[in-house]
């Protein structure tokens, strides 16, 4: 069997081309909006809309609606909850996340065994991810979504950029600071909730931070650190399908390890000196 | 609005208006239950430049910050150009510098172009002129050699001149500087505030904050001394006078150049916070 052959013979099952198309969308999405988490320090936020994501789907499987109607609800007012957490200065917001996603989190779970027996199989593919369950109607939904956030980041882009990097002057100048660091929580929550399925609520994180963490280590401009970010997040979407294929392996965790091997390469041979020294030294700046 | 088309950094007028740009009255403000200002009158007139001189903890950035709208007024009210609404784009600010993430994946070219922003307005991007401003801006501050730097590869004064850049690139008729010669060498102060006489004679009316200015004071043309309160406010020579600097700054000692006039004053926050 030729190379060509490895690479078209997933491509005949439509379950398969689905879950590539997915997954290659969820890179590059999660890697645009990865640019300003990284930047500004969000991963823990990301991480915790995907835990309260997973209570809105198992809402939504107990109530018998679309489970990304239920996640987007819960997502998205999580993250209006912890924007306006955030603004107000003196409270830890770290720990006011940190109570409110784990205890939705818990509650999920509680909900889960509860409510849905027969249903606790497709709600655990929601923790570690299933790319292959990828319906006609999810992928649509994966590029409606995924369009919405790319086209919002695209019209404010100079605007989201000036208030990343110094919130308080473009506020002075007259920017909307508040409302463009609300919207930005909203397209991460948006971004998390079309993520979830394909790469489960644990490693959504990894999909928001490691792309575009590895791309920071090659570049200073923040227009190509998007770029190359979105290029990680796909190429490793596209190399992690195809092993996770192969070597019948669960597809989230093989994508997230190609992501992790691209950002150990990059460090190895970032020509950014002392780069990978700042990611890791620069606390959240906000 | 006013702005001519064709107007450039190096000769554009700010636009006319009849009354004073700054107009401050009665304004008590501050931080939650805190208050750091108390009853503070003052108009600044169209093209002065004014140094405001005070103990760390005195009031001068929170003075700014209600000047630009960020801080509301407890009691009493801001005037910008008559308006007490938000001033957008015609007051540029160029806060004390430690507050952005210097590794931030900009370049200092990109940073002074981020003062075209609220210029343009939603869904437009820089285009050539925007550019050209941009590139204008970092000659006035002498840095145009670094304009393909990362911002966090230059020292705090070159940081510095690439923020008033930006500022200057917004095209603003009033100018707030925060701190602008802190750590900066005298060659430096003396590059920036030729320029900030410059842009006065053209118009632009220009407030600069600072705890320590032992060099520059006499080139003010007004001079507020704020603690809080205003302890006074009027010309230099008639401001800088040892009695006024002792209530201003009260304990500490802190030596105080004013032209052919040395006094020693005393800075209860010279090795304080913010």
């Amino acid at each position: 069997m030729g190379l060509l052959d490895l690479l078209l013979e997933p491509l005949s099952y439509g379950f398969l081309q689905r879950g590539l198309v997915a997954g290659i969308l969820i890179g590059v999405i999660c890697a645009v909006i990865g640019t300003f988490v990284v930047l500004k320090g969000f991963a823990f936020i990301g991480d915790a809309l995907a835990h309260i994501a997973f209570t809105g789907i198992v809402v939504a499987f107990i109530g018998g609606f679309a489970f990304y109607l239920g996640a987007l609800v819960a997502a998205v007012l999580a993250a209006l909850g912890i924007g306006t957490v955030s603004r107000r200065a003196g409270i830890s917001t770290d720990t006011s996340i940190g109570i409110l996603f784990s205890g939705v989190f818990a509650l999920g779970i509680v909900l889960a065994s509860v409510g849905i027996q027969t249903y606790t199989v497709d709600l655990f593919s929601y923790l570690f991810g299933d790319i292959l369950g990828v319906q006609a109607a999810d992928l649509v939904a994966i590029a409606l979504l995924g369009a919405l956030v790319l086209l919002v980041v695209l019209a404010l882009y100079k605007e989201l950029v000036f208030v990343s990097f110094d919130p308080v002057v473009a506020e002075a100048a007259g920017l909307p600071g508040g409302v463009l660091q609300m919207l930005l929580l909203v397209l991460l929550a948006v971004t998390v909730v079309v993520s979830v399925q394909a790469v489960g609520v644990v490693l959504v994180v990894a999909m928001l931070v490691t792309p575009s963490a590895t791309a920071y280590l090659l570049t200073n401009r923040f227009g190509r650190m998007m770029a190359l970010g979105a290029g990680f997040g796909a190429l490793s979407a596209l190399i992690g399908f195809y092993l996770s294929y192969y070597l019948n392996v669960p597809s989230g965790g093989t994508i997230v390890l190609v992501a992790s091997a691209f950002f150990l390469l990059a460090l190895i041979f970032s020509p950014k000196r002392g780069g990978w020294r700042r990611l890791f030294a620069t606390p959240a700046v906000r | 609005m006013g702005q001519p088309v064709q107007s450039t950094i190096a000769d554009g007028v700010a636009e006319p208006a009849t009354s004073a740009p700054i107009v401050v009255r009665n304004l008590t403000t501050g931080y939650r239950e805190n208050p750091v200002l108390q009853d503070v009158t003052l108009t600044v007139e169209r093209g002065s430049l004014v140094g405001v001189i005070g103990p760390n903890g005195g009031g001068k950035s929170t003075l700014f910050k209600a000047i630009l709208g960020l801080l509301r007024p407890w009691s009493g009210t801001v005037l910008i150009e008559g308006s007490p609404r938000r001033p957008g784009p015609r007051i540029a600010y160029v806060p004390q510098a430690e507050t952005v993430d210097w590794s931030f994946p900009v370049t200092v070219h990109d940073v002074v172009l981020m003062g075209r922003t609220p210029r343009l307005g939603f869904l437009r991007r820089p285009g050539p002129r925007d550019h050209e401003i941009a590139t204008e801006a970092l000659e006035a501050v002498g840095m145009q050699e670094y304009r393909d730097r990362q911002i966090g590869e230059l020292s705090g004064g070159q940081r510095q001149r690439v923020f008033l850049a930006r500022a200057l690139a917004q095209e603003p008729s009033i100018l707030l500087l925060d701190e602008p010669v802190s750590g900066v060498d005298a060659v430096t102060q003396h590059q920036i505030f030729e320029l900030l006489e410059r842009l006065c004679q053209r118009g632009i009316t220009a407030m600069v904050a600072s705890h320590d200015l032992s060099c520059v004071a006499q080139r003010f043309d007004q001079v507020l001394l704020l603690n809080r309160r205003v302890v006074a406010y009027g010309p230099p020579e008639e401001v800088l006078t040892q009695e006024l600097l002792n209530e201003t700054f009260r304990s500490h000692l802190l030596l105080l150049r004013v032209g052919e006039r040395t006094f020693v004053v005393e800075d209860p926050d010279h090795h304080g916070t913010a």
